[in-house]
């Protein structure tokens, strides 16, 4: 797989070698390979059951239990955005975003994260005082203090409202320009992929079924031209077969 | 048309069905908030925990004031108070309450500690658990009232074998609210722990003691309960002094008034510390939303 940014970084930043991963009798990631390089975005499209979780949450390190082999390299300082913002009830706001951080200045950081993600001001809330989208940007500000080379994310919008989703998007892709993080986002959102990645996997049967460079300039307008074909393109991949897209 | 489609409107006050224009009409707002029905308590009564007890207290007197009461079974409301100010006046409730407060608050810390420690060991480990829980299940089915003769063979008489009882006797609640609250801790907190690599020590601080801290409060009011009520046992079965002691030796000259007076003051120290407890813990868990918020 020829690699996507013209190799100018030498060896990729995340890089997955035949990797099996199974439940049981049941083989979810079969033999995928995976390379990202420093401060790619790409997404990771897939049906309900095609192992996305899976791929993410072995990459997080959070699969000890799982049985499975393969070759997996990924940075020191990664982060993670679940889908839930699993914020800890018990704790306020910037408690919560420099939980873990063993840094002199954690305090004075976490509030300039809580800044860029627009929650200045609400550092003494509690979680539950934060509205969904609120408390998802605290976990995106908890994620970012980390300066994270490597940002997992597993469905981070997907239990919010379509409007507050076209929002973190415009957030979250001002984050990541400003940061260069490499990211892999996980999604069931054509759209959303379009709009956000460099590159779109998808992925079936436990192995990279598609993967496709997204270059659409930025900002990326649903209106485009091309933004229409990549997600027909996206769309049969995934086995749903579309209607070309009329000209308005 | 119209006039259909508002009776519709007003039989199934469903706002954005019934109405298209996107307008919900004062009809259906008026059917809306009166027949909505709130699910949560609403409100708290103002001292509403004293409603109930002068309620008895009411009652109380007026029995004795009618003659209904017979004062040899229960003395009227004021000669009890007549006669705990004697007893205060000559100096005898003060020393017995102070034995028996200092008994019970011993009993209470040595029984906090034990509990919420072996809680930990055991909620914290598949060998500690192993080890500790049953021992704790088995010493929750004895009835402490039936350790008493072992533990004064062991311990005699005297003030140990008093705070020994008592300090087994709150360990239980401790330990069983405790481990399971720290038990029922959200896999997914542990899994975000890790992924921002989290110490042990600091994982145990930050998550795995808030996180209990429901519990442990549950059973530290349990506890305080629990504390008094032993405290009431081992009183009466052998001593020399405390609020027990002194209800005890009442009882053998007939005197229902100090009696009662033993009976009140058991009754105020037991609502006393279960309201402290009970401020400990609005104010360690006020990040919680409950029904009765």
């Amino acid at each position: 797989m020829a690699s996507h940014l013209g190799g100018l970084s030498g060896a990729p930043l995340v890089r997955v070698e035949s990797l099996v991963r199974s439940f049981g009798p049941r083989t979810i990631l079969d033999g995928l390979s995976l390379d990202i390089e420093k401060g790619e975005f790409v997404a990771l499209l897939g049906r309900s059951g095609s192992g996305k979780s899976t791929l993410l949450r072995a990459l997080a390190d959070l699969d000890d239990k799982v049985s499975g082999s393969g070759r997996l390299e990924t940075p020191d300082k990664k982060s993670v955005v679940f889908q839930d913002a699993r914020l800890l009830p018990w704790k306020r706001v910037l408690e919560n975003v420099v939980l873990g951080l063993d840094l002199p200045d954690a305090a004075e950081r976490g509030r300039t994260a809580l800044e860029e993600v627009g929650l200045s001001g609400r550092e003494t809330a509690w979680p539950i005082e934060l509205s969904g989208g609120e408390q998802q940007r605290v976990a995106l500000a908890r994620s970012l203090v980390r300066d994270p080379e490597l940002l997992l994310a597993d469905e981070p919008f997907g239990a919010l409202d379509a409007l507050t989703r076209l929002r973190m998007h415009d957030l979250l892709r001002q984050l990541c320009a400003r940061h260069q993080p490499a990211v892999l986002l996980v999604t069931h959102d054509v759209d959303e992929a379009v709009t956000l990645a460099d590159r779109v996997l998808v992925l079936d049967n436990g192995a990279i079924a598609a993967d496709i460079v997204i270059d659409i300039p930025r900002p990326r307008d649903h209106g485009h031209r091309r933004f229409g074909e990549f997600r027909s393109a996206l769309l049969r991949h995934l086995g749903v077969e579309t209607k070309p897209v009329l000209p308005v | 048309m119209n006039a259909i489609s508002n009776t519709a409107a007003v039989a199934f006050p469903v706002p954005y069905a019934s109405d298209q224009r996107g307008v919900i009409t004062p009809a259906v707002q008026a059917r809306k908030t009166a027949t909505r029905r709130r699910l949560a308590l609403g409100r708290a009564i103002p001292f509403g925990a004293l409603l109930g007890p002068a309620l008895l207290l009411v009652i109380w007197s007026i029995g004795s004031i009618a003659g209904l009461i017979d004062p040899r079974t229960l003395p009227a409301p004021w000669s009890v108070i007549g006669t705990a100010i004697d007893l205060i006046a000559e100096g005898k409730l003060q020393v017995h309450l102070m034995t028996s407060a200092w008994r019970a608050a011993q009993g209470l810390v040595y029984g906090v500690l034990i509990g919420t420690t072996l809680a930990l060991i055991s909620g914290l480990s598949r060998l500690g658990e192993a080890i500790i829980d049953g021992p704790v299940q088995i010493k929750q089915a004895i009835p402490t009232l039936a350790l008493i003769p072992l533990l004064m063979l062991w311990f005699g008489i005297g003030e140990g074998m008093k705070v020994t009882t008592i300090a087994l006797a709150v360990l239980i609640p401790i330990y069983i609210q405790t481990h399971s609250s720290l038990r029922s801790i959200d896999s997914r907190y542990v899994e975000l722990a890790q992924t921002l690599r989290m110490g042990y020590g600091e994982f145990i601080r930050e998550v795995i003691l808030p996180g209990a801290l429901p519990g442990f409060f549950l059973g530290l009011r349990l506890a305080v309960t629990y504390a008094w009520l032993s405290l009431v046992v081992v009183e009466q079965v052998n001593a020399t002094s405390g609020i027990g002691y002194m209800i005890d030796l009442a009882r053998n000259y007939g005197q229902t008034d100090i009696v009662i007076v033993g009976l009140v003051v058991y009754a105020l120290l037991g609502l006393g510390c279960d309201g402290i407890v009970r401020l400990f813990q609005e104010r360690s868990l006020s990040w919680r939303r409950t029904l009765a918020d």
